[in-house]
């Protein structure tokens, strides 16, 4: 099975083609395709972790170019890990969509595999140039899903999306047409071997290239001060959309954890460590403004939204730290982060179906029906996100908070992360009294739609993930560990991209 | 040659920037092309600049241009082709739903 790298990025390419040339069979039809080619990735993910689980890089070249020259896909643990979370947070996703947002438009299902087949090709790709292809694939999938049902809000939304995302995808190709005039080549691997060698007066270019392309990630991510837009525009999405947009800003966290530790690590010379210095104060800063926003938020979704500000910044401190320590913790915060903001996305969504006069505003309004179940799913999210234990958030938070404390300004690192999980414990606890407790009246009967089954089994199935992530919590953690070990030494990504052939390579060099 | 390069991408740049800030939509757009036209010349001569000389290798050939950076500015040129045509029809779309073609929607 060598083809099996590539399968997660042609799976959902050939269902969106299909979906696409299937327009005019019903929607029951075109339903089942995007569900079954959804479901499919779960396996395929599964069986990608446990070829990589041991330590190989399986390294996929295209064509059978060799991997200098030509374009290769590479899955490794960090690869496999967000594969297999991106396949579980889409399964709910879709199922969710089922029950009520798939039907807005006619082309949900092409449109949410083209998506998959942008993130699943930028987790795989091993060559600078195909991320940004393959950024550009799931942006543009994106869009459409983001204005999917359309309204003022959405559009308006969707314009500063796009504007600010074209401005991005521009500082992209400029910092690799940095790279690539500096080195001379855009694979990963390539370029983490070429770095060193990079002479003093070359190096400041390097430098910049690199920084350039931070700021890029940081907008994907939505990092402070990059990403003011993110809690408007997921709050303006559907509930569904919203909840597998919660991997969008993982990608950008995955870009910095893979390019970085790789290609300007600390054996990178003269452009060594180029990153240190910014990640974490960014990080910090987009924490607090993250848990200052879920406090200010006036409405449920947009509360939402900050959360994942919040989240990315939480997450950022651990990558910031630049340890293997950290690279743990950013494994596993992520998994965790991920789960629990998409179920959180499902439930804010659940519920804005259920208040017929409230709608998703935090403010007194009528009671809800079913609001036991609702309750009970908004509980445990609320607990898992807030970081409260037993829930996976709280091992997450103590796994940051570890990474942290041999870091210098590990004060300063703790009171803020500490201060910011307080906020939003607050924030939350807040959000919950007023949805579920300080309600006036009760609503008609027969004017709340029926709480849909496979709704709340979409939410409750994010929410088994999580538990998951608690009850394997040691199988989690020492996979999260492997994974930073892999991380903190490039050398073996290197020698399995670029074999130890050193033939092609100085070939290479001397013809430019 | 380098320094008038180097020129042309920087005007380019600079004005697409500009523009980009406006409240417009229209002038934003035009902004985002200019600065996508300023990246794919810039990312053009990354492959350094060759004069007089066979667009690829030919067999003898001493001197010749770096294939790469013209596929990728291919690349870069379809993409933002088709960014640039979602962003018309979005801006329009917007004018029709917030009844203006201010950033933040509405006449403002």
């Amino acid at each position: 099975m060598t083809h099996l790298v590539i399968l997660p990025v042609l799976l959902p390419l050939v269902a969106g083609s299909l979906l696409l040339l299937a327009a005019r069979l019903g929607d029951g039809v075109r339903r089942a395709i995007g569900l079954a080619a959804t479901f499919a990735l779960l396996p395929l993910a599964l069986l990608l972790l446990a070829r990589v689980t041991d330590g190989t890089h399986l390294v996929y070249a295209l064509g059978g170019w060799a991997p200098p020259f030509g374009i290769v896909l590479v899955a490794d643990r960090l690869a496999a890990v967000m594969l297999l979370l991106t396949a579980i947070v889409a399964l709910a996703s879709l199922v969710y969509a089922w029950t009520g947002d798939d039907p807005l438009g006619s082309q949900y299902q092409a449109l949410f595999q083209f998506q998959l087949l942008g993130i699943n090709g930028a987790f795989l790709t091993g060559d600078l140039f195909n991320l940004f292809v393959f950024f550009e694939v799931l942006l543009i999938a994106s869009y459409a899903l983001l204005l999917h049902g359309l309204g003022a809000q959405r559009v308006g939304a969707a314009l500063h999306v796009v504007v600010l995302n074209l401005v991005g995808s521009a500082l992209f190709l400029f910092a690799v047409g940095t790279l690539y005039g500096v080195t001379g080549t855009l694979n990963l691997a390539d370029l983490a071997r070429v770095m060193p060698l990079l002479g003093p007066d070359v190096a400041p270019l390097a430098r910049s290239g690199a920084l350039l392309l931070l700021g890029v990630f940081a907008l994907k991510a939505a990092l402070l001060p990059l990403g003011f837009w993110l809690p408007r525009a997921y709050a303006a999405a559907t509930g569904a959309t919203a909840a597998l947009f919660a991997v969008l800003t993982k990608v950008g966290v995955y870009s910095i954890l893979r390019v970085y530790p790789l290609v300007f690590g600390p054996g990178a010379g003269e452009v060594a460590n180029v990153a240190a210095a910014w990640v974490l104060p960014v990080a910090l800063v987009t924490l607090a403004f993250g848990a200052l926003g879920v406090l200010g938020a006036r409405t449920l979704r947009m509360s939402a939204g900050w959360m994942v500000v919040y989240s990315v910044g939480t997450l950022l401190v651990a990558v910031g730290l630049f340890s293997e320590a950290g690279y743990a913790a950013a494994v596993y915060y992520t998994a965790h982060s991920t789960l629990a903001s998409a179920a959180l996305f499902l439930v804010s969504d659940l519920i804005a179906r259920q208040r017929v006069i409230g709608g998703d505003r935090l403010e007194v309004a009528d009671s809800m029906p079913h609001g036991a179940v609702l309750g009970t799913l908004f509980f445990f999210t609320a607990i898992t996100i807030a970081g409260l234990p037993p829930l996976s958030g709280f091992i997450g938070k103590l796994f940051v908070l570890e990474a942290a404390s041999a870091a210098p300004g590990a004060a300063l690192i703790w009171t803020l992360l500490l201060v910011a999980a307080l906020v939003v414990i607050v924030a939350v606890a807040r959000t919950g009294s007023a949805l579920f407790w300080r309600t006036a009246g009760e609503v008609p009967a027969g004017r709340a739609p029926p709480l849909d089954r496979r709704a709340v089994g979409a939410t409750a199935g994010l929410l088994a993930c999580v538990l998951a992530l608690v009850a394997w919590g040691g199988a989690a953690t020492s996979y999260a560990w492997e994974t930073a070990r892999q991380l903190a030494d490039p050398a073996g990504y290197v020698a399995a991209v670029l074999g130890a052939d050193d033939g092609v390579r100085e070939h290479r060099r001397s013809l430019r | 040659m380098e320094a008038l390069v180097a020129i042309a991408i920087g005007v380019l740049t600079a004005t697409g920037v500009y523009l980009l800030l406006r409240a417009r939509t229209y002038p934003v757009l035009l902004g985002l092309t200019l600065l996508s036209y300023a990246v794919n010349l810039f990312l053009f001569v990354t492959g350094r600049i060759v004069v007089a000389s066979a667009p690829l290798t030919d067999q003898g050939l001493e001197v010749y241009p770096d294939p790469i950076p013209q596929a990728l500015v291919l690349t870069a040129i379809v993409i933002g082709f088709g960014m640039t045509a979602l962003l018309v029809v979005l801006a329009l779309r917007a004018i029709r739903d917030t009844g203006g073609d201010h950033v933040d929607g509405g006449q403002r």
